[in-house]
């Protein structure tokens, strides 16, 4: 008990964002008892999330059950796109939340049928900055840059790259005609986090998508 | 723009912690910052002042202790802190580092009364 007017330091030692560290283990809980393998898609806006996922699941439905999470400020645009292709999906707009944090995909996850889930892709807000502070409960983490983005994202915004288990260098069609480095990205992921994965896609063309999918497929069989 | 959630984190420990210590009064909430860990100081401090309003933590203050980033390099294994926030190595100027601290964001101690 502390006496009236005595001064007394309390040792906390609490991480602040526990609370989100707390939710996000309580959704790979889920994801683990329904068997669902679940990716956090990171990337600056309009760097291709979108078209990845709509790719990966003309690629790998009738593989896999799969379902969306989709992050915006606003709109449905994107969820309707997804809807188009037969796949469960739920619209989360943050409303000027610049980041995916783990309690909205709880929320998320009450509107999906999980026992019908064995791939769940997460397209976070498009942000490099945010996103990387929060886990999600996700399996994966992948971050993609595309070209026209520049090749120095990895250089300026190292946190992201850090964290992540793949990185997608997308847009790859475009090498031709933009000023791209591309000894300059993927040395910049690999000084940075030597063990990501680095994959090179156009989901225009279908470069390299194959090999992505594969990947999916091959963590997936790792993790059950 | 996610202070806001991150403040009410903060009060939410800070509360916690008051209460279990049976403090009347709290004076000082010490948290420590990392320079990576995204979160600005001031837009913490400023929903702070606003969601203490009515509760034990209404006159305590926040002092932040900032932790610079430190970056091991793995090529010639010296620590650094980068200048300019350039992730290179000072001696060796490789870009093989590996990040060693700078994302920290905790409470470290309440000064209660």
């Amino acid at each position: 008990m502390i006496k009236e007017g005595q001064l007394v330091k309390v040792k906390v030692l609490k991480n602040i964002l526990d609370a989100n560290e707390a939710i996000a283990s309580k959704n790979k809980g889920l994801f683990n008892k329904y068997k669902i393998f679940s990716i956090n898609l990171m990337s600056a806006p309009g760097a291709g999330k979108t078209s990845l996922i709509l790719e990966t699941i003309r690629k790998l439905k009738d593989k896999v059950r799969m379902a969306v999470i989709e992050g915006d400020v606003a709109s449905q645009l994107d969820a309707n796109k997804i809807k188009e292709e037969g796949v469960a999906v739920v619209q989360i707009n943050t409303g000027g939340g610049c980041s995916l944090d783990a309690n909205m995909i709880s929320q998320a996850l009450d509107n999906l049928p999980l026992p019908q889930i064995d791939l769940l892709l997460i397209e976070n807000v498009g942000n490099l900055v945010c996103p990387a502070q929060f886990t999600l409960g996700e399996h994966k983490r992948v971050v993609i840059s595309s070209l026209p983005e520049g090749d120095d994202k990895p250089v300026k915004y190292p946190i992201i790259f850090t964290d992540a288990d793949a990185v997608v260098i997308n847009k790859i069609d475009l090498l031709p005609y933009l000023d791209f480095n591309l000894n300059m990205v993927q040395r910049g992921v690999e000084g940075l986090n030597p063990k990501a994965k680095i994959f090179q896609i156009s989901s225009k063309t279908g470069t390299g998508i194959e090999e992505w999918c594969s990947w999916i497929l091959a963590e997936m069989k790792g993790k059950s | 723009m996610h202070e806001l959630a991150i403040t009410q984190s903060l009060l939410d420990i800070a509360l916690e912690q008051a209460k279990a210590a049976k403090a009347k009064k709290v004076n000082k909430i010490n948290l420590v910052i990392g320079e990576l860990s995204g979160v600005v100081a001031d837009c913490v401090q400023f929903y702070f002042d606003f969601l203490k309003k009515g509760s034990i933590v209404e006159k305590a203050s926040l002092a932040f202790e900032l932790v610079p980033t430190q970056l091991k390099c793995r090529q010639c294994l010296i620590t650094f802190s980068p200048k300019d926030f350039l992730w290179t190595c000072p001696d060796c100027h490789s870009q093989q580092v590996e990040l060693i601290a700078g994302r920290e964001f905790y409470m470290d101690s309440l000064e209660v009364e």
